[in-house]
């Protein structure tokens, strides 16, 4: 383990340099995000994934968010473990029928100010499940969404630019890649 | 007792192993020749007016599947002599509507109450009832609580609830609701063209979308009587061990972190997310979605893709051996994993628990190994096997089939044939089965192509024979150590749930 360590600290770090934040995304969350709420978050977000239907490939990059590569901590962008501790919600899947009431409580569990944000394909519109009779649709047909990031799934790069983006709008000043991230 | 079936009556153009429709008192005859062991269950499930099983028999030397018209909407229950049938029966009675004789266990298990719907599969759908309270099972005793987990989980990971029942930290009982993200993907193949079932079969379990789409391709191909073509058929295995290293790296790192070591899983995260780099520099996608399509495949590797998985195999053996050192070599890591969730080898063969699950706990199947399927009858590979069952057995044997992945990525780039990547699909009825080792274990396609289209597709998830071994793991466990169990098994809601 010594030498693990060791090698940890004489070789250079992993980490990617941060992407700038997606203009599409900031152009949506403008409107979402008012300057008192930005002034009570400073720069920090808590975030509590809910996974209201999906295959679990979005939740594969949302893990790698975590790695050493993308490291999302150093933002001040960290998963929490209760909706009452969040201040957004990141949303995966279509939301099914048997999921709906499990995500509407998340939502209502968490405090306000929130935001929500949907993540892949599935999550906008119920994607390729979307005909499907146990089904709703995307995360909008049950909760406001603040922020879409589609693909399928997202890359974690691309997750990166949508919550820098909503750490950007929700921050009172400074934009993100100014403030010493990193 | 396949022999015994083999007087059935035999289905024209199912492939690659027969399907033969017996009668009630043959099927009876399965029933108990599974719960005897005599034979394993390798699936169950429904369709409009017939069930059917497929099974291997104990020396996994021949396989069949075995069909029973029930045109009274009732069919003779498996599970009432054979407990790991319990849930699939559950799940074609809430599906079809068909009602399985004598099923000690009548609760719904993927309907819930809230599709609108009931039998939303069968010959007719009927109007929902309104949802009702689910019974969980009973524990009686002294100074018993309960603990409801779920559906939504503190960490980032799938949906599902479980109910603990406890005495201190002592887990008495653990009983499992699932079903919540149950997507109706079998509704949606059917009826759907061959290329858009296939996107489906992909999105069933996002973890293993290569492996599902490369057992979707095989049991098409099988139903069509065509064969991809050979340099097809090396990369599919190339992407299927890349799937799983990403996931045996990142599972073994994650079985670390709910031990609170965190350090390896900094380190396990780095070698996976160099595998999902290598994989979208070669293929065109992290998860490598999509890539492989029936008739073949939808991307070729070229030489710098070539190049670049050879220098990742040359980073990756240097850098995985000091990691086992470190899991191996961390006392208070190995204290967390050493006799916890012990799997008894008795019940992993009962439920012909697949994958590592099954291999921890002496059951020696590999898919790869048999049925088998090219190129893996002409490279070598050792199938890691080990009769502890507890939580470091299971890592164990991944960190062997890391090693073995390792070895087959580096004989696959050596022998890869050259030649195109993709054939067309002849226009033909069939049915058709594969049966595809991914991570996790053995996954099951069975389907039926009739005028270009899928008119039923079946997909049967490893998880649905290990969630159930999970319950009988975690009893006389502390409630702090189910995290580490349940992550040692790593069992999937979504392929489960469907």
């Amino acid at each position: 383990m010594r030498k693990i360590l060791f090698e940890s600290l004489v070789s250079d770090p992993l980490t990617e340099r941060p992407p700038s934040p997606d203009d599409a995304a900031i152009a949506e969350l403008a409107a979402a995000v008012d300057r008192a709420a930005r002034r009570r978050l400073g720069r920090s977000l808590a975030i509590r994934e809910v996974d209201a239907g999906s295959c679990n490939g979005c939740e594969l990059e949302i893990h790698a968010l975590n790695n050493a590569f993308y490291d999302l901590e150093r933002f001040g962008i960290r998963f929490v473990a209760s909706p009452r501790h969040a201040d957004v919600l990141l949303v995966t899947g279509p939301v099914t029928k048997n999921m709906r009431e499990a995500l509407e409580r998340t939502f209502r569990s968490t405090p306000d100010p929130k935001w929500v944000v949907a993540i892949g394909d599935c999550a906008v519109d119920g994607g390729i499940f979307v005909d499907s009779y146990a089904v709703v649709g995307g995360v909008s047909a049950v909760v406001p969404v603040d922020l879409h990031i589609r693909g399928c799934p997202p890359t974690p790069m691309a997750m990166l630019k949508g919550l820098l983006a909503l750490l950007d709008t929700t921050s009172d000043g400074e934009p993100a890649r100014s403030s010493g991230a990193g | 007792m396949i022999e015994t079936v083999s007087k059935g009556q035999r289905v024209e153009g199912h492939r690659p192993w027969p399907r033969i429709v017996v009668d009630a008192a043959t099927w009876n005859a399965a029933a108990t020749a599974l719960a005897e062991g005599q034979v394993s269950l390798a699936g169950l499930w429904g369709e409009s007016e017939t069930v059917h099983m497929a099974v291997t028999d104990g020396a996994g030397r021949a396989a069949a599947v075995i069909s029973l018209e029930c045109p009274d909407g009732r069919f003779p229950s498996v599970g009432r002599v054979h407990p790991p049938a319990i849930r699939l029966e559950r799940a074609i009675a809430d599906l079809f509507g068909l009602l399985p004789e004598g099923l000690p266990d009548v609760r719904p298990w993927l309907d819930h109450g809230r599709w609108g719907v009931r039998h939303p599969l069968g010959r007719r759908a009927e109007s929902a009832r309104a949802p009702a309270a689910y019974r969980f099972l009973a524990a009686e005793g002294e100074s018993l609580h309960q603990i409801p987990v779920g559906p939504v989980h503190a960490g980032i990971i799938e949906p599902g609830h479980f109910r603990f029942t406890a005495n201190g930290e002592t887990v008495v009982r653990l009983e499992e609701r699932l079903g919540y993200v149950h997507k109706g993907i079998e509704g949606l193949a059917a009826g759907a063209d061959i290329a858009h079932a296939a996107k489906l079969a992909g999105r069933t379990s996002g973890d293993s979308t290569v492996a599902y789409a490369m057992a979707y391709a095989h049991a098409v191909e099988a139903a069509l009587a065509v064969a991809a073509p050979p340099r097809a058929v090396w990369l599919r295995a190339l992407m299927a061990e890349l799937e799983r290293l990403a996931n045996h790296f990142g599972d073994v790192g994650a079985v670390c972190n709910d031990a609170a070591f965190t350090l390896a899983h900094a380190h396990f995260g780095v070698l996976r997310e160099s595998v999902l780099r290598v994989a979208d520099a070669c293929f065109g996608h992290r998860l490598m979605r999509d890539r492989i399509v029936p008739g073949g495949l939808a991307v070729d590797l070229d030489d710098e893709g070539a190049a670049s998985i050879r220098t990742l195999i040359g980073e990756l053996d240097r850098r995985f051996p000091p990691l086992v050192e470190l899991y191996d070599n961390t006392a208070s890591l190995k204290d967390r994993t050493f006799g916890t969730g012990v799997l008894n080898q008795t019940l992993a063969r009962q439920f012909g628990a697949g994958g590592f699950v099954g291999r921890a706990s002496g059951r020696d199947f590999d898919a790869r190994r048999w049925p088998g399927y090219a190129p893996y009858d002409v490279l070598e590979f050792k199938v890691p096997v080990l009769s502890t069952g507890d939580v470091n057995a299971r890592v164990w044997v991944r960190i062997e089939e890391i090693r073995q992945s390792l070895s087959l990525i580096g004989q696959i780039l050596d022998r890869l044939p050259a030649g195109m990547v993709r054939v067309e699909l002849p226009p033909r009825d069939g049915e058709g089965l594969g049966l595809v080792e991914g991570f996790r274990g053995d996954i099951l396609v069975w389907l039926r192509i009739v005028g270009g289209r899928i008119k039923r597709c079946h997909l049967r998830d490893p998880s649905w024979f290990q969630w159930p071994l999970l319950e009988a793991v975690i009893e006389g466990n502390i409630v702090a150590d189910f995290p580490l169990c349940n992550k040692s098994f790593n069992c999937s809601y979504s392929g489960h749930d469907l």
